[in-house]
């Protein structure tokens, strides 16, 4: 089966700095990827150039093998859902308002919209009555409930999520990872996960990219790059967060 | 969700048409007028004006007076371009200053008068000429009887009318032929120039030969020994155009005001603060006022003041507020957008009146003050909304073209909402200054609380003056207090959270 999403000698440049460095990608489908790796080494980068908000100086993105243009982005980016550290849900409207705001400007019946946030509640165990509620009114958990939703309203084909659990507690980060390896499941979902936590990679990752200074270091499943480290820092990052790992 | 629903902006929209089309100001020029008297910004112009509009009106003929336009310029501006009709004006300041032809004699003054449509009543039977004026106490003790006296005095210190320190036929052309080596020279405003030479503050003036304050605060006229003045008669200026009804109602006030006759009613007038009751005595009448009650007149002066500051400020949020989305994408479009509103505003809001009197669309009329007051109006509010819209968090612009909304959507749903107490601030902020600024308004006849301001100034009445000022400071507060309340109407429930 072809990737859904395919990288092929992408290469990003701010100013002299080579954020990401002729990098190649198949994303592949009903399958979570992990993008792992050091601080800077251009991993939120890589999604922002999926989604198209860097453009890339070199190399060139496929989705479902055919290269994205200008003309297709808006379409592309409806099938795609993306979710960002803080949420970046909008603060003048509710969570409900949040939600139904994409399928709503997209004309869909409004029974449908809300029996689709039914299902969504459920699927994240958020608690019906936060719905009414403003970002600012909500827990750091909830809100990320509610982002995640946010991004499955429309199905989408592919889930972006950049580091979407990092600002929050141990307790509530572990139960959302679960809830989100399920949901992964449930649904078949392609999906992209970037963290630069080990631990958080083994549990939600079924491929684990692990990322240096803009390459690819080595890809694999979380035993490929234990038991079989391609390089020396392979080994040195897993080491480093070993730790981690046991709780 | 939106900041405005739809049915509210078109709301606002056919509001503010209508409320254009049907300003009485903006529409003066083509309803089927009165004839409308102008006068100039002191006592005697305001009587002359109110004896010719009475006199008008004793022929039948309907008419207004609209008080205290400006100084000549403005005046024959108007006159020449219709936003009036008459105006009482000195033949001296005709031929130095209108006509640029200094001594040129009465038939001259009306052939070239002619060519431009307007006419001439006969003098009125007075010389109101230029005069230095000085405090009786400190010209006895120096010696000072005539302009000449002056030369010996070089330490004396000048406090002169603007327009005189400008006129042909003024300070400088008469300092240099007296020779007055005076360096202590200051403009300053006619009525307050009273005051300062009552304390001290100057020692020497220009008044009116006729002018009654020369006797209320004790001063004395220098001579004019090498006659350097010219003739001051007093006239009315008219469009020839007038109903000849009209303008033989005019020339029959020829030689009926004696110097001393104006001396006495110009005492009148500000003796009582009441031009018309000046006008009335001259007409023999007593009493019987028939003036406005205060409350009235309160009520004309702030619906008009509201009228200005309104329709201004609805005309720079329609435009600011584009103009600001514009200015926020940056580049060079927006550098001028952004240049171009902020140099408005340096200009000075008298000085920006001035400029639009001349043009031919706007002249002397509520028109002009809305202009000005939406030019001024228009930088904080496109500035508040550009720096709204470019301080939204990068996360929330890029969740929205994430999310596949198109460049509209995302403006009307996610970033004027989100721009929105910025943009209302801005608002707020050109609606109180718009207030204060509409007392300018007067200054051209456009009315509002400037007018008792204006007429305060005058006559130098603290009272008058207060009439005006005080109910315009409550007004500011209550547009304050307002927008507070729009703020809660306005700003998305979710944005206020943060303040608790
Ligand atoms: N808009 C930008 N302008 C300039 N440099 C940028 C920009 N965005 C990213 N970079 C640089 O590109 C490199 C990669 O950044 P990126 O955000 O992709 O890193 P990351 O792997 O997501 O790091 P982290 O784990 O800290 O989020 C960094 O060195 C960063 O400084
Ligand atoms: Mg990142």
């Amino acid at each position: 089966m072809s990737a859904l999403v395919e990288l092929r000698g992408v290469s990003k440049l701010f100013g002299n700095e080579r954020a990401v460095s002729g990098l190649s990608l198949p994303v592949e489908r009903d399958r979570v990827t992990v993008l792992i790796g050091p601080s800077g080494c251009g991993k939120s980068t890589v999604l922002r150039i999926i989604v198209g908000l860097e453009k890339a100086d070199r190399g060139e993105i496929l989705y479902n093998a055919q290269p994205i243009t200008a003309a297709s982005l808006r379409t592309v980016r409806q099938r795609i859902g993306y979710v960002i550290q803080d949420g970046g849900l909008f603060p003048h409207l509710t969570a409900r308002e949040n939600l139904s705001l994409q399928s709503a400007l997209l004309a869909k019946p409004r029974s449908q919209i809300s029996q689709r946030i039914d299902e969504l509640c459920e699927l994240t165990r958020l608690p019906k009555n936060a719905l009414a509620r403003y970002p600012l009114e909500l827990s750091g958990g909830q809100r990320q409930r509610v982002s995640l939703m946010r991004a499955l309203m429309l199905s989408p084909e592919l889930l972006l999520l950049d580091e979407p659990f990092a600002a929050l507690d141990p307790l509530v980060r572990s139960t959302l990872q679960s809830e989100l390896k399920s949901i992964a499941r449930q649904l078949h979902q392609t999906a992209i996960f970037v963290t630069h936590d080990l631990a958080e990679a083994a549990r939600i990752g079924d491929t684990i990219v692990l990322m240096k200074e803009g390459r690819i270091e080595q890809a694999g499943t979380f035993r490929d790059l234990s038991e079989m480290p391609a390089t020396k820092f392979v080994t040195e990052f897993i080491n480093a967060q070993r730790s981690t790992l046991l709780t | 969700m939106k900041l405005f629903p739809r049915s509210v902006r078109r709301g606002i929209r056919v509001l503010l048409f209508s409320a254009i089309s049907a300003c009485p100001a903006v529409n003066s020029l083509h309803a089927a007028n009165p004839i409308v008297v102008g006068s100039k910004k002191f006592t005697e112009s305001y009587v002359l004006a109110e004896i010719a509009k009475r006199a008008l009106e004793n022929a039948g003929v309907k008419a207004e007076h609209r008080q205290g336009m400006g100084g000549t310029i403005i005046l024959w501006q108007a006159l020449r371009g219709g936003g009036i009709d008459v105006y009482p004006e000195y033949t001296g300041t005709i031929t130095e200053e209108i006509l640029k032809k200094p001594g040129a004699s009465t038939d001259e003054i009306r052939r070239s008068l002619d060519t431009q449509g307007i006419g001439m009543t006969p003098d009125l039977g007075f010389n109101n000429t230029y005069a230095l004026v000085m405090r009786r106490d400190i010209a006895a003790k120096l010696g000072i009887k005539t302009i000449s006296d002056l030369r010996a005095h070089p330490e004396l210190k000048f406090g002169l009318t603007h327009e005189f320190l400008d006129r042909r036929d003024g300070w400088r052309p008469l300092s240099t032929r007296y020779g007055l080596k005076n360096t202590r020279v200051l403009g300053i405003e006619h009525s307050l120039g009273y005051a300062s030479l009552a304390n001290g503050d100057i020692d020497v003036k220009d008044a009116y030969s006729t002018d009654a304050k020369i006797a209320q605060y004790n001063l004395v006229t220098l001579r004019d020994d090498w006659l350097f003045f010219p003739q001051y008669k007093a006239v009315l200026l008219f469009r020839k155009s007038l109903p000849q009804r009209a303008i033989k109602a005019l020339n029959q006030l020829a030689g009926t005001i004696s110097e001393a006759r104006m001396i006495q009613l110009n005492a009148e007038a500000e003796h009582t603060k009441d031009y018309a009751r000046a006008a009335q005595l001259y007409f023999g009448g007593h009493e019987s006022s028939g003036g406005e009650t205060f409350p009235h007149k309160l009520w004309r002066w702030t619906s008009r003041h509201l009228e200005l500051t309104g329709i201004s400020l609805a005309l720079a949020v329609l435009i600011g507020v584009p103009l600001g989305i514009l200015a926020s994408r940056g580049g060079a479009l927006g550098h001028v957008i952004l240049g171009g509103s902020g140099a408005i505003q340096t200009i000075p809001s008298l000085a920006l009146l001035a400029l639009l009197v001349p043009v031919p669309f706007f002249g002397i009329s509520a028109r002009t003050a809305i202009a000005a007051l939406f030019l001024y109006s228009l930088l904080p509010i496109v500035r508040n909304t550009a720096s709204g819209l470019q301080d939204i968090p990068r996360p929330l612009r890029e969740s929205a073209v994430v999310l596949g909304l198109t460049s509209r959507q995302r403006l009307q749903k996610i970033y004027l909402p989100l721009a929105s107490r910025s943009i209302l601030a801005g608002i707020k902020t050109s609606a109180v200054i718009n207030i204060g600024t509409a007392t300018l308004a007067a200054l051209i006849g456009a009315g509002g609380l400037g007018e008792p301001i204006i007429s305060g100034l005058n006559l130098n009445d603290h009272a008058t003056i207060l009439e005006g000022a005080i109910p315009a400071a409550l007004l500011a507060l209550l547009v304050q207090a307002l927008f507070d309340f729009l703020d809660r109407v306005l700003i998305p429930r979710g944005l206020r959270l943060r303040r608790q």
